[in-house]
């Protein structure tokens, strides 16, 4: 909107209306940089604090290991835990999207969606209240059952829990928490299947559950994966459900029902931050900037494949 | 959608078996798609339903009008909804003027590059884990007021990192819909492209841009874990973030179900009843932004 040289009313004004043109986009541009400076600021931050942890000697941390030592158990129990919620909720978050986008009847579609997003609503320390209280009791006789029917895999070894603080509670409460990620991801796909295919399947006979299998998930393949990463980054992140849950012993174990589990690194970090001082700060500090860093891997790759999607 | 051909004429072959059996991977498929949806809503309504259950028999006038302070195994939970007042204004001063200003350059002014980049950035920002954006806002800070420390508005800045995202995304879609021809007609007009924006473009998107905010109020209200390390735990009234300690709800109901006092169970109890007000601050704010939102949507069309 620039005012061209042409004698006009509008000269008399011009100067001033540019001053505050110039104010104002700067002012939102600045805002803009912000986020950039607070990512940035983010890591950069991290890294300071963690240094002195990185530099000091194993003898001076936290029980007394290196620092990889310390960290590399927290490390596995926070993708075990993650992993076994995406596992758990992909095929179900799969369910759900497709019984809102193409089961359920359209007049109440919105309220189904509303229903499946105050899952996503509720604060994760409600969940680690229900969790501990609710879900883990009710949870110790299907880990007996699984102790007794499938104690030959690794992960139901047992011995069963009986107060069920284990990583299989944690990990199912953590599914329900990124449920509604992944499941808004995929019923936004879905819903956009082209019309056209969708009919053209029908029209040459196709059951129902038939056209979905050849329109709508090839359709929605990638979006459900980059729908899944979202939710892994979600869960590797979580912390306050799992620190209540987990009764933590520093171990290595897929045993998902024992006792005994390893502990993740957002957890310990919430367990140990209040009570520590020195390096165990640092060192703690270390622990976080390596979760930022799997949660940045994990989330770069989401969004490089939703944004290669929207590409084509 | 009965739209069964009785042909078995070019399915047949890919989908394999009779027509009778296709009908019946259909009718189990189905099946298993609802099934699939009732068990994932049976956490939800279990959760509201043992929460409300256990939640009541905590909420007491006394529950909302005393501290802890002083008091041992009793008590109530007036600071920690101070705290939360004062933590979630302080997060919103700070995250909803950037947020805004952010997403009216994405939308008005942004291009190329940067506007890319921008879009990316923030889409990675959503993913920050909660805990590592507590740990940032005390590493700044411990950096320069050393460490240990604990404050209110550290806890604002760790959930702004949280929040200003949200309300980039929010605000963004919103001014999408602005119709162009609004703007057109205020070019027209001779208006300067800023007093637009603010004339024009925001009042049209402010009750959008309303349930923006409020949904993303509603996100941090209940956030726990970026606060246990950066302001702390307390149990008397603290009102003013740029000094002491403070506690939000949720903290509240954390360390009253780790810490419990000789009672455990009404320890437990009153973590419940904390649980049971988040969940109504958090339920509440949810429902008055939808309404809001579907006002704005029918205004705009």
């Amino acid at each position: 909107m620039k005012a061209t040289g042409a004698p006009s009313p509008l000269k008399a004004t011009g100067p001033r209306r540019r001053w505050g043109d110039r104010i104002f986009s700067n002012l939102a541009l600045a805002s803009g940089v912000t986020i950039l400076a607070l990512l940035a600021g983010v890591a950069l931050f991290l890294v300071i604090e963690a240094l002195p942890a990185v530099s000091a000697s194993p003898s001076e941390l936290p029980e007394g290991k290196s620092l990889v030592d310390y960290i590399a158990p927290l490390a596995f129990g926070t993708v075990l835990a993650a992993a076994l919620a995406v596992v758990l909720a992909v095929p179900l978050a799969i369910a759900v999207a497709l019984f809102i986008s193409h089961i359920a009847p359209p007049r109440i579609v919105l309220a189904l969606g509303f229903l499946v997003d105050l899952l996503a609503a509720i604060p994760s320390i409600v969940y680690g209240l229900w969790g501990i209280f609710v879900l883990g009791p009710a949870a110790v006789p299907v880990m007996e059952w699984l102790e007794e029917h499938f104690g030959f895999l690794p992960f139901f070894e047992g011995p069963a829990s009986v107060t069920g603080r284990t990583m299989f509670v944690a990990g199912l409460v953590l599914t329900v928490m990124i449920l509604p990620i992944v499941s808004a991801v995929a019923r936004e796909v879905f819903s956009q299947t082209p019309r056209k295919l969708q009919e053209g399947a029908l029209a040459l006979g196709a059951t129902r559950w038939e056209m979905i299998r050849m329109t709508v998930l090839p359709f929605g393949k990638s979006s459900v994966i980059s729908g899944a990463m979202l939710g892994l980054g979600r869960a590797l992140g979580e912390t306050m459900a799992v620190t209540i849950i987990l009764s933590v012993s520093g171990i290595v174990t897929f045993n998902l029902i024992s006792q005994a589990n390893p502990s993740t690194i957002a957890a310990n970090i919430a367990l140990n931050f209040p009570e520590s001082s020195g390096l165990a700060v640092n060192t703690l500090i270390a622990s976080g900037l390596v979760l930022f860093a799997i949660t940045l891997v994990t989330n770069l790759a989401a969004r490089t494949i939703v944004a290669r999607q929207n590409i084509q | 959608m009965e739209a069964h051909a009785g042909t078995q004429s070019l399915f047949a072959a890919p989908a394999g078996g009779s027509l009778w059996r296709r009908k019946l991977t259909n009718r189990v498929m189905t099946g298993l798609i609802v099934l699939a949806f009732v068990i994932a809503l049976i956490p939800l309504f279990s959760l509201l339903y043992q929460v409300v259950k256990r939640g009541l028999p905590g909420i007491s006038w006394e529950f909302f009008t005393t501290s802890s302070r002083g008091v041992i195994g009793g008590g109530g939970a007036a600071h920690a909804i101070v705290g939360t007042l004062v933590i979630t204004a302080v997060t919103a001063a700070i995250s909803v003027p950037i947020g805004i200003l952010a997403a009216i350059y994405l939308n008005e002014y942004g291009g190329g590059r940067l506007r890319r980049a921008l879009t990316f950035f923030v889409d990675v920002m959503t993913g920050i884990p909660s805990i590592v954006a507590g740990l940032f806002a005390y590493a700044l800070f411990a950096l320069f007021l050393g460490p240990g420390i604990r404050l209110g508005l550290m806890g604002a800045v760790a959930l702004s990192v949280l929040m200003i995202p949200i309300v980039i995304r929010s605000s963004e879609e919103v001014l999408k819909i602005v119709p162009n021809h609004l703007r057109e007609a205020s070019y027209a007009l001779g208006t300067p492209k800023w007093r637009t924006i603010v004339k024009v473009v925001l009042p049209t998107a402010f009750a959008g841009l309303l349930t923006g905010v409020m949904i993303s109020v509603a996100r941090i209200v209940g956030e726990t874990a970026p606060l246990l390390v950066t302001t702390g735990i307390v149990d008397s009234i603290n009102a003013n973030p740029f000094e002491g300690r403070m506690q939000n709800l949720a903290v509240y109901a954390y360390s009253e179900y780790r810490t419990p006092g000789v009672m455990k169970q009404a320890s437990y109890d009153r973590a419940w009843a904390a649980a049971l007000t988040l969940i109504a601050i958090v339920m509440i704010l949810n429902l008055v932004a939808r309404l809001v939102y579907r006002r704005y949507r029918t205004e705009i069309r």
